[in-house]
């Protein structure tokens, strides 16, 4: 993407409810439009993907999830724990079936799940290695990788995973390969981004999580404003609306003519309030955002739920902003 | 198929409802929801406590929660009895440490790494920490309502699984493994094993690292002798749950994924035996004209599109269509809920156009709530 030149690893987190999943989905198939191959993972066994794009749950194996226009595919990984532990262990040592010895006595639970910083290390190294593999010619298999992230409370610590693990291991094999995790994710290979509303706890979370991110060393890639409302008064009316002052014999006369019972004006009026204090309160979140200084999207609220067909739409607006 | 109606005065009046739990999917508006029924029942007489885990920082300010320092405090301007705090993680985790062991077993375990990283670390401990605060509320007697908001889990679940998750753990064979070389001092413990855990140990050491071992056997040795069985603990915890008394609300909002959650987590209090008291529907979208139908209006607007000076009207009409459509899928989302569960009763609390930060505000929610 023009916007993001030189990332192959796009992170996408996000408040909880600000939909990050769907915006994850939208740009991995704005990635692969053109006939790239683009890898969508998620990490917290969720089965959200599949969801997203109608398809049956999806196993610790990448398949495919959608084709994207102009020939791009888009494959799914639902990276799991256990399975990335078993694989680093044959990978590294050779000791797949050490694994269901260490499972029976607890040991696999320890590193999956108490264990923060150990869980942490193996997704994100799952999520590494699809990012640097490499196929025939020593050209990458994947265009990109788009990573469905944990929230913004929890994603610089999830990513940091160096920090994290070096307090438990200073030396030794995790430590070393949270050392090469974090040589592609704090490298220009990686960007993160940021899914928000125009709502102060969303915003707020994402401008602590721009520090956070920063602060760990982390490029923060572009904000995504998500669940848009499109501005339907003129800005006089919007002023008129808040003060009350919109309900003009004018006003009534026309929406009479084209048959509207009068009897409805008051409640179209409160519902214009509404409105215009809601744009009021979206536009001093956006300037809130804009301090930031990122490349930024915005996604349009759809009224009808996001199918398959919306994200495509969705896919493109992506494309409009960030790659024109 | 409509739900019957969830009373919530009745719920919140009632004397022997003594611990409400507010749990659903992050970002459905718990902490408000909370904050609001807290309120709602101090001032119809409740000496109540919320216990919230991360509130926005607005709504936290109108409280008086001005710093995380995990002890309830009277919210000025309430006009009842209402304290509120918010919940430090690590500082009850520090807590427990500090109230079961003695000072020099209790600086040894502070100062481990596998005990900073799994006191400070979200997944699970918040979770944990959120019923050890709750547990410790109730034991002082001195509210007789508390209620506690969850944490932001992704998934509802991860708030009832977790106190177990820890406590199967630091019970389990793995533990039991890490402790004996720890207490064995040293080397010696290799003779008193099966050669089959010698195995697994050694792969252990070889993945790990043999410091890394070390400093976990020696946190869950002192995990151990401080609390003799962190399985009981967890499981008070849970009883605690189940006891007369608590009622669960269920929260989600009218979208498709915290509908789901919601529907999870429905089923699994009834699996566990937990009382719901019943579900809260936020942010929903109501029309101050339902009898004129979005079809109606889109034509009127169509009609008026492009017209000079009809701007306004067109778009008057344009936003209460948008209104109705969006009312209507909720409803549709809302109906497959209720087909599934029609035995769960349900508030509903209508969107706000602008955020809650302050009294007045969460006391209208709570009256919405009641309504």
């Amino acid at each position: 993407m023009t916007a993001f030149p030189g990332v192959r690893l796009h992170v996408v987190s996000g408040k909880g409810g600000t939909g990050k999943t769907t915006v994850a989905g939208a740009l991995a198939l704005a990635l692969a439009t053109g006939g790239r191959k683009v890898l969508l993972t998620e990490v917290e066994d969720r089965g959200g993907l599949a969801q997203l794009f109608d398809t049956a749950r999806m196993g610790y194996a990448e398949h495919r999830l959608a084709a994207a226009p102009g020939g791009g595919e888009v494959n799914g990984l639902a990276v799991d724990p256990e399975q990335a532990l078993l694989e680093y262990l044959e990978t590294f040592y050779k000791l797949r079936r050490a694994g269901s010895a260490l499972k029976r006595i607890g040991a696999v639970d320890f590193a999956t799940t108490v264990a923060p910083g150990m869980r942490d290390v193996l997704l994100t190294g799952k999520v590494m290695e699809a990012t640097r593999r490499s196929g025939p010619g020593g050209r990458p298999v994947y265009d990109a990788v788009v990573l469905d992230a944990p929230p913004t409370g929890r994603i610089a610590r999830f990513l940091n995973v160096n920090a994290e693990v070096a307090g438990l291991a200073k030396v030794g094999p995790i430590h070393g390969h949270a050392q090469q995790v974090m040589s592609v994710i704090a490298s220009p290979l990686t960007a993160v981004h940021l899914v928000t509303l125009l709502e102060e706890m969303p915003v707020q979370e994402t401008v602590d999580g721009v520090a956070d991110l920063r602060a760990a060393g982390l490029r923060v890639g572009g904000i995504f404003v998500n669940m848009v409302r499109p501005a339907l008064l003129p800005a006089k009316a919007l002023v008129a609306a808040r003060n009350g002052t919109l309900g003009t014999e004018s006003l009534a006369k026309t929406l009479e003519g084209v048959g509207v019972p009068a009897g409805a004006l008051p409640g179209l009026l409160v519902e214009a309030r509404e409105h215009a204090e809601r744009v009021q309160l979206e536009s001093a979140e956006r300037a809130e955002l804009a301090r930031l200084d990122l490349p930024t999207a915005e996604l349009p609220l759809l009224s009808e739920a996001v199918d398959v067909g919306a994200l495509y739409q969705l896919a493109e607006q992506l494309r409009e902003q960030l790659i024109a | 198929m409509t739900a019957s109606k969830l009373d919530v005065d009745a719920l919140i009046d009632d004397p022997r409802t003594r611990v409400i739990v507010c749990c659903g999917s992050g970002g459905v508006g718990k902490t408000t929801t909370a904050a609001a029924l807290a309120l709602r029942a101090a001032e119809r007489g409740r000496q109540t406590v919320v216990l919230t885990i991360d509130p926005a920082r607005r709504l936290a300010q109108s409280m008086g929660l001005t710093e995380l320092d995990n002890t309830p405090r009277a919210v000025a301007g309430a006009d009842g009895d209402l304290d509120a705090m918010m919940l430090d993680m690590k500082r009850t985790f520090d807590d427990i440490v500090l109230a079961h062991s003695d000072a020099a077993r209790a600086q040894q375990i502070l100062a481990n790494p596998f005990y900073q990283s799994l006191s400070s670390s979200f997944s699970g401990t918040q979770e944990y920490m959120a019923m050890e605060k709750l547990g410790q509320l109730r034991a002082t007697g001195a509210w007789d309502l508390i209620v506690v908001d969850t944490p932001p889990s992704r998934s509802a679940l991860d708030f009832l699984d977790a106190p177990k998750r820890l406590g199967t753990f630091l019970d389990g064979r793995l533990i039991r493994l890490l402790i004996v070389p720890a207490k064995a001092g040293g080397r010696a413990y290799l003779k008193v094993i099966s050669a089959g855990v010698g195995m697994v140990t050694s792969v252990l050491t070889k993945i790990l690292g043999a410091q890394v071992l070390k400093d976990v056997s020696l946190f869950v040795t002192a995990l151990e002798t401080m609390f003799g069985g962190f399985r009981e603990r967890a499981d008070n915890t849970y009883a605690l749950l189940k006891a007369p008394g608590t009622a669960f609300l269920v929260e989600a909002a009218p979208e498709r994924d915290a509908l789901r959650e919601a529907a999870y987590f429905v089923e699994r209090l009834s699996q566990e035996r937990m009382p719901l008291a019943g579900l809260v529907l936020n942010r929903v979208h109501r029309s101050a004209v339902p009898s004129l139908s979005a079809e109606r209006t889109v034509a009127a607007a169509e009609e008026l599109a492009g017209r000079r000076g009809a701007a306004t009207a067109e778009g008057v009409l344009r936003l209460h269509a948008d209104r109705m459509v969006v009312a209507a899928r909720e409803r549709r989302l809302f109906e497959r809920f209720t087909a599934a569960h029609p035995a769960v009763a349900v508030a509903e609390v209508a969107a706000r156009s602008t955020d809650v930060h302050d009294l007045d505000g969460l006391r209208a929610v709570g009256a919405d709530l009641a309504s």
